[in-house]
């Protein structure tokens, strides 16, 4: 399996990763041998196989809905890159 | 000070013959005399370190200290650490400072062990040598120009040179098993669920678990006992009591079964790792062990499944790194969708980012059934290979890794060759099982240490902790150190 230049740069969009233009080719080619790698996975056939997610197939607990969360904001915010009057600010998103 | 064990340690604190405080700042000292060669640190926390080892020493006076009171411990950097940066070795978190505990770091700062430091290793969790890390590479003291394995390199380093007593990491795919092997210590990934995963920055969800590198099983099986238990704040963390896994040490294993898979003694296994391997056998048929030759047959199929678990999951967690909340925002974004393509572009580094777009195509439109979902079905497959083997045997056994610690930069620029290190360790994780390594000797042909990997099956941390214990009572692999750093100063 081959992952050609354009996939590429379409699987780094999707996963809004910025990637330098002299830099593609190299992943290109690591994924293609990733996805080698992987394909072996095909010689097996596992039609009637249960997909297994968690170990102990668990399922998921419940908890009462109840507040559990005490208001941190300050520390919160102190991580962000960018902050004004308690909140998060991001490049302008609407005109 | 340094060869003592934790309870010769705890022992050595309780009498009087030294303080919290001197101890802490004995290792505090070792740090700063070994760590610039080592970089087995990426933070030292020596203020927080020392202030807590005096608390323990209170606490010691006034009669309410436990068997782990004033022994200092390293973290791995992705364990969150209220107050102290915590970087995933990444450039994106390089100025994260964790908001709150991780919760098995949290049990043990109860129990009174003072932070020394986090420790270095590849970013996010994701490779098998510790050189993907934004801080460089962590070295290996049996010899500097080779890795010390990963992800948790750093750690292991730090044990091995004895610049800590104990230290955390966690196991995704081998990342708590290989470097203790690479490096001569003994390590333990517990059960999946086992241990809280609450404040461990993830990595690969349904694989990640922490647990404990320290230089016997009995060491490791004090810290283990005190960070295990069931978690509200992790909804993996399973509601199961915790044995005490020091009770047992001593158990004889007498009639003891022990499976040898042949998959992990095939043609790529290097030979003098095979010969240090096949010794330890030998020593536990000595103590009474009967081998038994058993098949794990689609173990060819781990590292396929793995590489696209592992990514998937990264992918879908380190979503979360978008330059707003906390991390690396690039410079002057011009919208939106520049400021999260460069924020991560430049913040994650290549095996970082490999791993993600990975797992993005293998999740993307139309490619979910013939990758994720088809790969946790070959998972099922795994681990119900390792069902089938525990019906007769009560632990497994075989190599760690296929070769010993190899050159720094030797396979850097090759993702695949790296990969293919962990066939050995992957399977486990797959199947949500409990491993170890054991120091077991050194390669004839390059004096590099040789761990062997003993697996037990769901919860049964303390039978293998028993094997390995009873191994190292008749064999002394686990105290050689690494001529360099075995001076007491």
């Amino acid at each position: 399996m081959s992952l050609t230049v354009d996939e590429v740069k379409k699987i780094a969009f999707l996963a809004r990763l910025s990637i330098q233009e002299e830099n593609i080719e190299q992943y290109s080619q690591d994924l293609s041998s990733i996805f080698g790698l992987v394909e072996q996975m095909n010689a097996e056939n596992v039609d009637d196989i249960e997909p297994m997610a968690h170990p102990q197939d668990a399922m998921q607990r419940l908890r009462d809905d109840v507040v559990t969360e005490v208001d941190q904001r300050e520390k919160l915010l102190s991580n962000a890159p960018l902050t004004e009057d308690g909140l998060f600010l991001v490049p302008k998103v609407l005109d | 000070m340094k060869n003592r064990s934790l309870t010769e340690l705890s022992a050595g604190l309780k009498s009087g013959e030294f303080s919290s405080v001197e101890l802490t700042q004995y290792f505090l000292q070792r740090i700063s005399n070994y760590d610039t060669d080592l970089n087995a640190f990426i933070t030292v926390t020596e203020e927080q370190a020392l202030s807590a080892a005096k608390v323990a020493d209170e606490k010691i006076a006034a009669g309410s200290a436990t068997d782990l009171t004033g022994i200092p411990i390293a973290y791995k950097d992705l364990f969150c650490t209220e107050g102290v940066r915590t970087s995933c070795a990444s450039k994106m978190l390089d100025n994260f400072i964790a908001p709150y505990t991780a919760t098995a770091v949290e049990k043990l700062t109860q129990a009174g062990m003072p932070m020394l430091g986090k420790t270095n290793m590849d970013e996010f969790a994701m490779g098998s040598s510790n050189e993907n890390s934004f801080y460089g590479a962590a070295k290996n003291p049996w010899d500097l120009e080779r890795v010390p394995g990963g992800s948790s390199g750093g750690s292991a380093v730090a044990v091995a040179a004895k610049l800590a007593p104990v230290s955390l990491g966690t196991d995704t795919g081998g990342s708590i098993r290989q470097p203790a092997s690479l490096t001569g210590i003994t390590g333990i990934k517990p059960t999946y669920g086992r241990v809280s995963r609450f404040g461990m920055i993830a990595y690969a969800s349904s694989l990640d678990q922490g647990g404990v590198f320290a230089s016997s099983a009995e060491d490791c099986a004090l810290v283990l006992q005190t960070m295990s238990g069931f978690d509200a704040k992790d909804s993996t963390s399973v509601e199961r009591g915790v044995p005490d896994f020091s009770a047992s040490l001593n158990d004889s294993l007498q009639e003891l079964k022990i499976g040898l898979p042949k998959e992990f003694f095939d043609e790529g296994l290097d030979s003098n790792v095979a010969d240090v391997v096949n010794e330890a056998i030998e020593a536990y048929k000595k103590l009474g062990a009967e081998i038994v030759e058993i098949s794990l047959p689609n173990t060819h199929l781990a590292i396929p499944s793995y590489y696209v678990i592992a990514p998937a999951e990264a992918s879908s967690n380190l979503s979360r790194f978008d330059g707003v909340r906390y991390g690396y925002r690039c410079d002057e974004p011009k919208d939106l969708t520049d400021m999260y393509m460069r924020s991560r572009g430049e913040g994650f580094g290549s095996e970082v980012k490999r791993r993600i777009m990975t797992g993005t195509y293998a999740l993307s439109a139309g490619y979910y059934d013939a990758y994720y979902l088809k790969a946790q079905k070959i998972r099922r497959l795994i681990s119900e290979d390792f069902k089938q083997a525990f019906e007769n045997v009560d632990v497994i056994m075989g190599p760690v890794a296929p070769e010993t610690a190899f050159k720094i930069g030797e396979k850097s620029d090759d993702p695949i060759s790296m990969y293919l290190s962990d066939i050995y360790t992957l399977s486990l994780n797959l199947a949500g099982l409990t491993g170890m390594s054991v120091p077991a000797g050194f390669s004839r042909e390059n004096k590099m240490p040789v761990g062997l990997q003993i697996i037990g099956n769901y919860f049964d941390e303390a039978k293998i902790l028993n094997v390995a214990h009873q191994y190292q009572q008749v064999t002394d692999w686990h105290k050689k150190m690494p001529s360099a750093y075995a001076g007491e100063k």
